[in-house]
């Protein structure tokens, strides 16, 4: 908690209204519990809900059609398949759902005009959204989550649907999650248009930067390491034995070459905090210079 | 402390145009300000300028003497406002958004329950406490929103056109809150261009055109610079009024400058001086016996004011 702001008059006075203002992190705090509550009443809440309902009865229909689809073995194997690739998927939707109007929407809808209007430091609102979008995105992805331990409560019992591996995993789920809000928000404070900001983001994420990605690896054939989508990958090494070889080149044909790459451990966070340092700086220093005209 | 808002040098470009051209006012006291103008003169800029939503070119300004571009926080605290009908979020109920904002203003549950009860009962929304806000109408809202910006029983009240888009019930409601609030020790700032809103309600007025400040006076001022000038007053007959009786009985009268028909029962007079010689004139024409039934300015004195001084910032 910081310290009440007290400011005082020419006079050397301070007005008694002033004294008992709330600190910029109190303030963001409070915010955020009544944007959550706002986000958790709201129809992009049940959509959300949804769309993770949806991926997780595909996930099950699977899994039973199969009767375990050959990854009733091994909790690693199970969560591994299902977690990694999903969880992702989950986290993009969300950011969307949940970040993509998160500014935006302040000029779009008005909304700004009355939390601004009220003794807050632009931080303050900003820090409030960020962590409000990111407490609805964890309730999507343990929601998630929570059909897989259904899922892998059948198939690999009880005992052994909670391995570590799928903790580990989630945690770095919540630090990719924390990097693409970032970057959501970043964007969403360059418009003041929500539906620009959910394209632009929607466009990247789910398909632009992993096209970029691609073709640096395949064409230019450099590691795409500051590629956020690459640096995600990390999130699925907690449930293999042996990680990837960072570059491994195939030969292939008459004296061609394919080469790979996989991010390292350190390497994959790095990124994702970096992600999220500065898009968070970035889309922070772009609110606090929007006006609203 | 006296509440005051100032704004100095003020000015706001837009590319090539210029909103607000150096503005400088300083109100202080307890008292009702109507800031009036034409669309475009500048208004909304400059009390957007006065809650940190937009950002000057150049100068300042404050509210009780502190600054609101270098400490907007402290700013605020002292200073509940309306701006171009704000939206709340629509889920939440006005009982949850004024916990928020009660909240953010650093009160304590107790006193926003009481407060709650209090500026929701002052704007006549006391039934709908718990309901959603995303459900009401705009009339609705904007008393919430006017409720919210009370909810701190702040010093100084910032009002953009608080009546705008509402319906003649609404307004007149809006009319009577902004009524309501002179009682208090507020100082309260309205933007308008709803001349009869102002001389309602207000009791000086600061009227800005082109981003320009061409007067600030005191409503009674604003009546007495009429004095020199001309004024139109439209009369009523209780039948049709002669040429010879237009010629003879009241093109004569002290005072009369003109007269022009409107219909046959219906003229309109210019009249110089003010409202000393009106009321000789209004007692002539009535001792005259040519069946005069009304004597009504055409325009009050603040919009014939504003229409002179806007005319002349037009030339």
């Amino acid at each position: 908690m910081t310290m009440p702001t007290v400011s005082t008059a020419p006079d050397g006075s301070v007005p008694p209204s002033l004294g008992r203002l709330p600190g910029t992190l109190t303030q963001a705090l409070l915010l955020s519990r009544y944007q959550f509550r706002d986000y958790l009443r709201a129809r992009r809440f049940i959509l959300m809900m949804a769309i993770v309902a949806f991926i997780g009865a595909i996930l099950s229909y699977v899994l039973y059609y199969f009767n375990g689809a050959g990854l009733n073995s091994d909790a690693d194997s199970f969560y591994g398949t299902l977690w990694a690739g999903g969880v992702t998927v989950v986290i993009i939707f969300s950011g969307i759902i949940f970040g993509g109007d998160a500014i935006a929407g302040e000029f779009q809808y008005k909304t700004g005009y009355f939390l601004m209007g009220l003794p807050v430091r632009r931080a303050s609102v900003y820090v409030g959204k960020f962590l409000a979008a990111f407490a609805a995105s964890v309730v999507a992805v343990l929601v998630y989550l929570l059909i897989l331990v259904a899922n892998g409560s059948r198939y690999l019992g009880v005992a052994n649907a909670f391995p570590v591996s799928l903790f580990e995993s989630f945690a770095i789920a919540l630090l990719y999650m924390l990097a693409l809000l970032g970057a959501v928000f970043m964007f969403s404070s360059m418009f003041k248009n929500s539906l620009y900001a959910v394209l632009v983001v929607a466009v990247l994420f789910l398909f632009g930067f992993t096209l970029i990605e691609d073709l640096i690896a395949g064409l230019v054939k450099i590691e795409p390491w500051f590629i956020i989508t690459y640096a995600q990958n990390v999130i699925s090494y907690p449930f293999l034995a042996t990680l990837p070889p960072h570059v491994a080149t195939v030969t292939v044909g008459r004296g061609g070459s394919i080469t790979t790459y996989s991010p390292t451990y350190p390497e994959g966070f790095a990124v994702m905090g970096g992600y999220f340092l500065l898009t968070a700086v970035g889309g922070l220093a772009l609110f606090e210079r929007e006006e609203f005209t | 402390m006296t509440p005051s808002i100032e704004a100095r040098q003020l000015t706001r470009r837009f590319g090539t145009f210029t909103a607000l051209d150096h503005l400088n006012l300083h109100v202080e006291g307890a008292k009702c300000v109507g800031f009036l103008g034409p669309n475009g003169a500048g208004k909304t800029t400059t009390l957007k300028m006065f809650t940190d939503l937009i950002f000057p070119t150049s100068g300042e300004t404050f509210i009780n003497d502190i600054s609101v571009q270098k400490n907007r926080k402290a700013a605020l605290a002292m200073c509940g406002n309306l701006i171009e009908t704000p939206e709340i979020y629509g889920s939440l109920t006005p009982r949850e958004a004024f916990e928020m904002v009660g909240g953010l203003r650093g009160m304590n549950a107790a006193e926003i329950r009481s407060r709650t009860e209090i500026v929701l009962g002052e704007v006549k929304m006391e039934e709908w406490t718990d309901q959603k806000i995303g459900r009401f109408s705009k009339g609705m809202k904007q008393r919430i929103n006017i409720a919210a910006s009370l909810l701190s029983d702040p010093e100084v009240v910032m009002l953009d056109e608080p009546s705008t888009g509402l319906d003649p019930r609404g307004m007149a409601e809006v009319r009577d809150i902004v009524r309501g609030l002179k009682k208090g020790r507020r100082l309260i700032f309205m933007s308008s261009h709803i001349l009869s809103e102002v001389v309602d309600v207000c009791d000086e007025v600061a009227l800005v055109n082109r981003g320009q400040l061409l007067f600030y006076d005191t409503l009674s001022n604003v009546e007495k610079r009429l004095s020199s000038g001309t004024t139109s007053i439209d009369l009523s007959f209780t039948g049709p009024v002669s040429d010879d009786t237009i010629g003879s009985r009241i093109t004569s009268l002290p005072g009369i400058v003109g007269v022009s028909r409107v219909d046959a029962q219906r003229l309109t007079a210019m009249v110089a001086g003010g409202p000393q010689v009106q009321a000789q004139l209004l007692e002539q024409l009535v001792t005259a016996h040519i069946g005069l039934v009304s004597f009504q300015p055409s325009r009050s004195a603040l919009e014939e004011v504003y229409l002179q001084e806007i005319s002349k910032g037009d030339s």
